[in-house]
């Protein structure tokens, strides 16, 4: 066993240890969104957003468009306020465009669905969605139903 | 009898605090040798090869087929939900954030460890590392530290190779052979698994267990009694000891990482 050998092979056993790494980060991991970094702020406040968290994607008609940066409690408005981070390209979204949380699939994770309106003003940096609609919560639903039924 | 169960306790406690003492004054004096041992990296590549080149083969077999299975199980139970195309985040989180370092770690200790643990005292056993104190040659500088290195260069990467391996293995077990779509694997795998969060983490366990496996083992090697039955018994604690350890960290890490403990 010479020493060249020994140190080819350690340098084959570095390399396929980085090449690992390399497709853990570009593959596996999410750094190819990273680049979420880069756009503008919006915000919106719901009455309820159910299970939405911070990461959550942010799409317009089903095609991700950025992600949500925070969600706190406005105590001044009753409502949850959430910030949303839109890549910089879309930065053609009327100002009345609708913001809603709905569910991918049945059991699936939450997102925020935009809508564009129909002004020419479009939403930048800071500025507030106004019209929205809260997630929808499946014991409200239920509740409703069977308030129907039984006074009907 | 009571006094002398009291006696045994305690003698017991402090047999265990001095053996934490002096592995602590050990590993100071490895640290304070490798800024030497550096500017020697003939020594850390040689150590390289046996702890890391040699251990790939086990690494590799082990993560593909702990990824096929992964899958397989994986699949068994998301497809009562209709939800099997989640199986690419099931099986990249459970290898990134706790199979790939824990197993790696615990083949390493098993593979390697071992090893070093017996190459040790038999050194001592046969005066090698007395007589090079005779000569001038300090051994912890010249024996230890490069295997240190060595170890703690490797298991890292060992991590990231069996990690990816057992990825590509539950893609191999649930796009080629249960039908999943390829692209849902990894889509979905990527709006999960975050870089930092999940990857740097897991990388960071594989970094601390390796720093543990490696310890253990010299350390039980350089204070095994020099006789057979001494270095078969220091090989042994080198493979429980590390396991327990590696457990043992990896739920500290686990709850200090990801949990909201």
């Amino acid at each position: 066993m010479t020493t060249r050998f020994i140190e080819i092979m350690v340098g084959l056993f570095v390399v396929l240890g980085f090449l690992a790494l390399f497709m853990l980060a570009m593959k596996v991991s999410n750094l190819s969104r990273l680049t979420d970094n880069d756009g503008y702020e919006v915000t919106a406040y719901f009455e309820n957003i159910g299970g939405l968290k911070v990461r959550s994607p942010v799409t317009v008609s089903g095609v991700r468009v950025g992600q949500i940066t925070s969600i706190v409690y406005d105590a001044d408005r009753y409502e949850a306020r959430v910030v949303m981070r839109i890549q910089e390209e879309h930065n053609y979204f009327p100002i009345d465009t609708t913001a809603s949380i709905y569910t991918a699939g049945l059991l699936g994770e939450q997102y925020i669905a935009l809508e564009p309106g129909a002004e020419d003003d479009v939403l930048t940096s800071g500025d507030t969605i106004e019209f929205t609609q809260s997630a929808l919560v499946l014991e409200e639903i239920i509740g409703k139903i069977v308030v129907k039924l039984t006074s009907g | 009898m009571i006094t002398s169960a009291l006696q045994n306790i305690g003698a017991r406690a402090l047999g265990v605090f001095e053996s934490f003492g002096s592995a602590s004054i050990f590993f100071a004096k490895i640290i304070a040798a490798v800024p030497r041992a550096l500017t020697r990296p003939r020594l850390i590549v040689k150590e390289i090869y046996s702890v890391g080149v040699l251990s790939l083969t086990i690494i590799v077999v082990s993560g593909l087929f702990v990824g096929m299975v992964l899958g397989l199980q994986g699949y068994v139970t998301l497809v009562d939900f209709g939800a099997e195309e989640s199986l690419g985040v099931v099986v990249a989180m459970t290898l990134v954030r706790e199979l790939g370092p824990v197993v790696t770690a615990l083949l390493f200790a098993g593979r390697a460890g071992s090893a070093l643990a017996a190459e040790i005292g038999l050194m001592k056993a046969t005066e090698q590392l007395s007589s090079m104190e005779m000569m001038a040659v300090d051994p912890i500088r010249r024996i230890i530290t490069p295997r240190f290195i060595g170890g703690f260069i490797s298991v890292p990467l060992l991590t990231a190779i069996f990690t990816a391996v057992g990825i590509l293995g539950g893609r191999f077990v649930g796009v080629g052979m249960l039908g999943i779509d390829e692209g849902s694997y990894w889509s979905q795998m990527q709006a999960n698994v975050d870089l930092i969060d999940d990857v740097a983490n897991g990388m960071i366990k594989g970094v601390v267990f390796a720093v543990a496996c490696v310890w253990i083992a010299l350390y039980k090697g350089y204070s095994a009694i020099p006789t057979a039955e001494g270095i078969s018994l220091a090989t042994t604690h080198t493979v429980v000891n590390s396991a327990l350890a590696v457990l043992g960290l990896d739920f500290v890490l686990t709850a200090l990482m990801f949990g909201d403990l």
